[in-house]
């Protein structure tokens, strides 16, 4: 059987992958927790560093200049990648993580009060979880949990069941990282405008794998980290839509957010400057901003396209194996297998892959009632990145099969 | 890559799926509890002592890796019929062991056995299931009521 070209040959585009001295041993497949970087944009943050140094936003000479064209150009770019209306809707955060606890101490604890409800899926990534209860201790409301069946597909009846007058805000993530489910967020986000609540997705796992339109999607925000997408650790954003934002309180406060200071009143700046207190990590903006030219590049269809091509691999690959069950099998996936072997932990499953040069992820993967669903302590994890290829798959099941062997 | 045998030998392999001592005790005198979260690894650890400070019996059940199983069942095995002292410095030994404080070749020590975990020095994410079972023994026999490896 000949299989599907695959579209994409990108390794080469990174120097850790395709060292020589690794290219044939090493298989990295935890593109899920973090992906590797394209040499262009280590390149552009090591030039910024090196020839166009400078503070944003407050500098009137040319480098400071230079240097806040670029970062404000970025949200621009980040606003045309996700469909947004402007890029002031756009505020650059840590990541997924700071955004949605942006999100919860502002918006959470000024527009939701005692006996509101809040809506997460069973399926949630920890991050979508432990900002909410602050909010909810906090503020005397309570979290309502969407289930998800045997597939780990959320349960829309019941969803629709959960909604009431009392549903402030509903929080889902676009794809499940541990599952990989493709959550239908038009659809939940509709319903959830029926009632007057937002909705707030959780992007980590989609924004660097389709296409995404947060217009089409209906979704009041929408989070993600630059490092699951090529971009540097410690940079991501928040988008709300404007009319949101406007509304909400200063998260952090200090320099660059307000517009005047004196020791009795300060004002504050119009978003998304009112949600960026001090200097900014601006080298990262900058391997952000290379990132994102480096995915739209290569375009998100084709990115898409490549991983499901190999996530069918992967899956009949993995199907054959006997003992393995593979654990969330939504009919709507996105790149990411987890499974589980008889009779095997699957951090002994992640360690005997290491040894075999195979790096994936095995653990709970910071969501804990996910796994509790699915009633295993753990899973090993899978997932994949637009410069994987069936080598690489190969590579895996082989591991596995030598895992098997080592316990059988 | 090579060096799998450096960590999951035959003897591990063997205590891995035939966990000795693996069994709840009901007449116990001392218990406790140690769970990993990074690894959900969960075991509880009981002890019977007597008033001279000999471990009479000990046992665990529970659920985890290949390592942490393995590790509560050769402890369980070493320590069995000992003094409370020995397993309170065999507690120390190995933990230096499987930090790589101490090398069981270089260093004299009362390991025996147990110099089969010094492969896990080797994987630093490891090391927290080689030591679950100690933490809980130690914590058994402090009388407190959770060990953890955090």
């Amino acid at each position: 059987m000949s299989l599907p070209t695959l579209p994409l040959d990108i390794k080469r585009d990174f120097p850790l992958l395709s060292n020589p001295k690794l290219a044939s041993t090493f298989h990295y497949l935890d593109n899920a927790a973090t992906t590797h970087k394209p040499e262009m944009v280590t390149r552009a943050m090591d030039d910024f560093y090196r020839f166009g140094y400078g503070t944003v936003r407050r500098g009137v000479y040319k480098l400071s200049e230079g240097a806040t064209a670029n970062y404000e150009g970025t949200r621009k770019k980040i606003a045309n990648l996700i469909g947004a209306e402007s890029s002031e809707e756009i505020v650059y955060t840590s990541g997924s993580t700071q955004s949605i606890n942006l999100v919860a101490y502002t918006y959470g604890r000024k527009f939701i009060g005692k006996g509101d409800e809040i809506i997460l899926s069973q399926i949630e990534h920890h991050a979508n979880i432990v900002p909410w209860q602050m909010v909810a201790e906090e503020v005397g409301a309570k979290i309502l949990v969407i289930p998800c069946n045997d597939r780990g597909e959320l349960d829309m009846e019941a969803y629709a069941k959960l909604l009431s007058r009392k549903t402030k805000l509903v929080g889902v993530n676009h794809i499940s990282n541990a599952l990989g489910t493709l959550n239908p967020i038009q659809k939940i986000a509709a319903m959830a405008h029926t009632v007057g609540a937002v909705i707030l997705v959780d992007g980590a796992q989609s924004v660097a794998h389709c296409h995404v339109n947060v217009k089409e999607l209906g979704a009041d925000f929408f989070v993600f980290s630059g490092h699951k997408i090529f971009g540097p650790t410690g940079i991501g954003a928040l988008w709300g839509r404007m009319e949101l934002l406007d509304r909400m309180p200063p998260y952090q406060r200090g320099g660059d957010m307000i517009q005047t200071v004196t020791f009795e009143k300060s004002t504050f700046q119009s978003p998304p400057h009112r949600f960026e207190a001090g200097t900014p990590p601006i080298a990262e903006v900058v391997g952000l901003s290379s990132a994102l030219d480096y995915v739209t590049g290569i375009g998100l269809d084709r990115i898409s396209e490549h991983e499901q091509l190999l996530l069918n691999y992967a899956t009949k690959k993995l199907s054959d194996i006997k003992g393995l069950t593979i654990i969330g099998q939504a009919k709507e996936k996105a790149s990411i297998l987890s499974f589980v072997l008889e009779g095997i932990h699957p951090h002994d499953i992640g360690t005997v892959l290491d040894q075999e040069g195979v790096a994936i992820r095995a653990g709970h993967h910071c969501a804990q009632p996910t796994m509790q669903r699915f009633n295993v302590p753990a899973t090993a994890r899978i997932s994949l990145g637009p410069y994987n290829d069936y080598s690489d798959i190969d590579a895996a099941e082989k591991a596995i099969r030598k895992t098997l062997e080592v316990f059988g | 890559m090579s060096g799998r045998n450096d960590l999951y030998q035959q003897v591990i392999l063997d205590h891995n799926k035939n966990p000795r001592n693996f069994k709840v005790m009901q007449a116990a005198t001392h218990e406790c509890d140690g769970h990993n979260p990074l690894c959900g690894d969960q075991i509880r650890l009981y002890v019977k002592k007597t008033a001279d400070g000999t471990i009479e019996d000990i046992s665990f059940n529970g659920n985890g890796c290949a390592i942490s199983k393995s590790s509560a069942s050769l402890m369980t095995v070493a320590v069995k019929g000992k003094a409370e002292s020995l397993a309170r410095q065999l507690f120390s030994e190995f933990h230096k062991m499987v930090t790589g404080e101490l090398d069981p070749e270089t260093v004299t020590n009362q390991l025996g056995k147990l110099t089969i975990f010094s492969g896990v020095r080797e994987y630093p994410s490891r090391i927290k299931c080689a030591s679950l079972s100690w933490h809980a023994l130690l914590c058994a026999l402090d009388k407190q009521d959770k060990a953890s490896t955090e």
